[in-house]
């Protein structure tokens, strides 16, 4: 299909449904249902199987009719994580059953991975599956789980055989998050408020046909989910003088008697670091659409972490006493991080985040150096051990 | 004062940037090891001149030339291409000096005397900068057993052509790219131009465009030198490189290097296509790509241990070329400077 076959899909979807007099869901059932969702997923599954990059085509025309969008950042989980999963190892019943109230927003997914006792050492999770009959019984603790108090659906991963080595024994399910066993809590972070959950799974049922992949592979699953985090944080396209920098040029730009020699060597510094950032993610896009594999990700995300620190603590140091300033502490429980409309403080603090969540940079130091430098890898004590013999 | 917006370029290779660059690689590779480099420290220099008849037979001094004048009519993304493997090899050239700097500057005049005896490499020119200003001054760079045929004098606007002139080279840092000091008394001056200022900035701007991508150069050998070296190396019964205080630092200096090598094609870009953003992109590259240089040199140095400091290894050479590159053609601080100037967040008064 071309670009004029695809553009006139649009349009006849647009006249049979106008967006004025169209219900927004009936309006976003409709653009599934034409396979103009995602076009790069297949058809019968809200795509056309087109490239990847003709999606913009269409997303453009769409908003340029005024018609209603699917909110993509309060289902982003879902839309990033979950749906690229669901159609890689899904059954062709659980792609039909999930994908379309996915994409239309109608269920909100969160991601159950994290746990007390398995951040970086996700493999080592302890969250237990038995079955029982045709249904899991699932007993464990989830953590970090962005979403989680507004999400219908989750995708987790359980272990399901402790006698096996860590890799080897978990599997990957769809949980539904209103099931009773299911019990979600806020977890207050340093900014005072709760952008995140703790997920506590007691007795928690989930039928076998809401396996995604076979028992014993959670982890290859999981690989899949992880990768597609790792090209949604590293392939975006990013304007000039973008992210944490933007607030501390616009201080110095307007309060001159804040200036200091040492602030604005930071700050210099600062702006050429994410001007630099910015064009390594233009080639890394560049060489994701040329088809060049890019290896770029990771390192990227390791610039994102020390570039929004250095910069959000320079924005402190350079507003002094208004640095100090903290509006306030209460526990508010946002469905998305925005870093803006806030004091410097809430940045500086937030950003500390930024080196831990989705991979550490310890760990994604480890990455680079093993899988795109070939240096040795660490020793990996606990790699053929049976899960249930490791030391905790 | 609104920014000005990023050109949009491609920051990919093409063909023909992959095969210039590995015929340059090739020659450097015969003409200029790194085991004949030391002969420079010690007064012996039998790469220069070899090297120079290598790169006239590749067509590389006339890269920047206008095809009407003998030259190739090529871009800033080709002669990028050539320094950052002049860099990869810390090799002597009077490539940036004559090929990019002399050369841009005629051809922003519409020189057509000079330039063609620049194009076909017979003779080489260097414009008579202090080796650290961004602004004329009273020392060359020049090439041991090469020195330059044309020197080009500024002198307020104007640009005069000297020739004659007795230059005597001073003991340097870098000895890949030592410096002269030169004495103009009875030398024969011709005037090139009136009002050359802003052609001289043009080539100054080229030149510090395109030294960031030869310090790509240097700190990709730096690394990759570095990388195949810990994971050969045996201390403590296993590879060094397995150690993961060793594997932080790698993994950090590669993420620099790739984000310098990605600054310096942007910075080539906007030079090949003479784009708005060209002066913004070259001091972000130039303060950015200097660093990441002797960075990534002084870390070869250090992680190699002790045959990191002898006389015998390579790793000395880039360092010193590094460390003198990062005050060639304007500091760091010089173009983090000249950058707040152009992005509005200046200094404080």
């Amino acid at each position: 299909m071309d670009e004029t076959e695809l553009r006139s899909r649009v349009s006849a979807l647009l006249q049979e449904h106008p967006p004025e007099s169209t219900e927004r869901l009936d309006f976003l059932h409709a653009r599934f249902d034409a396979g103009l969702a995602w076009v790069h997923f297949p058809e019968g599954l809200g795509g056309l199987g087109l490239p990847r990059g003709r999606q913009p085509i269409v997303e453009k025309a769409f908003y340029q009719a005024g018609a209603p969008d699917n909110d993509p950042r309060r289902i982003g989980i879902g839309l990033g994580m979950a749906a690229p999963t669901i159609l890689a190892f899904g059954t062709e019943e659980q792609k039909q059953r999930y994908l379309r109230p996915l994409w239309c927003g109608e269920e909100v997914w969160c991601q159950l991975f994290s746990e007390p006792g398995a951040g970086s050492d996700l493999a080592g999770l302890s969250s237990r599956a038995m079955l029982d009959g045709d249904t899991w019984i699932v007993n464990g603790q989830k953590v970090w789980t962005s979403s989680a108090h507004i999400a219908d659906r989750a995708i987790m991963i359980a272990r399901t055989d402790p006698d096996q080595p860590k890799h080897a024994g978990l599997s990957y399910f769809i949980l539904d998050m209103h099931d009773p066993g299911v019990e979600v809590r806020p977890l207050r972070q340093i900014t005072g408020e709760a952008e995140f959950n703790e997920v506590f799974l007691t007795d928690a049922r989930i039928p076998d046909s809401d396996r995604l992949g076979e028992v014993g592979e959670g982890w290859k699953v999981a690989n899949a989910t992880l990768s597609n985090e790792r090209v949604a944080i590293g392939g975006g396209a990013f304007p000039r003088e973008f992210g944490m920098v933007m607030n501390v040029a616009e201080t110095w730009r307007t309060r001159p008697e804040l200036r200091t020699p040492e602030t604005h060597e930071r700050l210099l510094r600062g702006w050429i670091d994410t001007e630099v950032a910015r064009i390594t993610a233009t080639r890394l896009r560049q060489k994701l659409a040329a088809g060049v594999p890019g290896p770029e990700g990771s390192a990227m995300k390791l610039s994102f972490a020390r570039i929004n620190q250095q910069l959000s603590a320079l924005e402190v140091d350079l507003l002094a006493d208004d640095g100090l300033r903290y509006e306030s502490w209460e526990m508010r429980r946002p469905t998305r991080v925005d870093f803006f409309g806030k004091d410097a403080g809430y940045r500086y603090l937030r950003a500390k985040g930024n080196s831990i969540e989705g991979g550490t940079s310890e760990v994604l130091r480890n990455v680079v150096s093993e899988r795109i430098l070939g240096l040795p890898t660490e020793h990996r004590v606990d790699k053929d051990v049976p899960w249930k013999d490791l030391p905790r | 004062m609104t920014l000005t917006p990023p050109a949009e370029v491609d920051l990919l290779a093409d063909d023909v940037e992959t095969d210039l660059r590995a015929s340059v690689r090739k020659v450097l590779d015969k003409h200029a090891p790194p085991d004949r480099l030391n002969g420079l420290y010690d007064g012996t220099d039998d790469v220069s001149g070899p090297l120079w008849s290598a790169f006239v037979e590749l067509g590389l001094p006339g890269l920047l030339v206008p095809e009407s004048l003998g030259g190739a009519g090529a871009s800033a993304r080709e002669a990028g291409a050539v320094l950052e493997e002049i860099g990869r090899a810390a090799a002597p050239s009077p490539y940036l000096t004559s090929s990019v700097v002399a050369t841009t500057v005629l051809v922003a005049l519409g020189d057509e005397t000079i330039l063609p005896s620049l194009a076909s490499g017979e003779q080489t020119a260097a414009l008579l900068v202090r080796p650290t200003a961004r602004q004329h001054g009273a020392a060359a760079l020049t090439t041991v057993g090469l020195p330059a045929d044309v020197l080009l004098l500024p002198e307020g606007d104007a640009l005069y052509a000297v020739r004659g002139a007795t230059v005597t080279p001073v003991g340097s840092l870098d000895m890949t790219r030592p410096l002269a000091t030169v004495d103009l008394d009875g030398a024969e001056r011709m005037l090139v131009a009136e009002d050359a200022s802003a052609a001289i900035d043009a080539g100054l701007l080229m030149g510090a465009g395109l030294l960031a991508a030869e310090q790509v150069g240097v700190a990709r050998w730096a690394l990759e030198t570095t990388i195949g070296y810990l994971k050969e190396r045996r201390q403590f019964g296993r590879v060094v490189g397995g150690f993961q205080a060793l594997k932080h630092r790698l993994a950090d200096l590669y993420a620099e290097v790739e984000q310098a090598d990605a600054a310096a094609r942007y910075a080539a870009a906007t030079l090949a296509t003479g784009d708005a953003d060209a002066p913004i992109a070259v001091a972000v590259a130039a303060a950015f790509c200097s660093e990441a240089a002797v960075h990534a040199a002084e870390e070869a140095i250090q992680l190699h241990g002790g045959i990191g400091m002898t006389w015998e290894h390579p790793a000395h050479l880039h360092l010193k070329r590094a460390k003198a590159d990062a005050l060639l053609l304007g500091s760091a601080e010089a173009h983090r400077a000249a950058l707040a100037v152009l992005v509005d967040l200046p200094a404080p008064s």
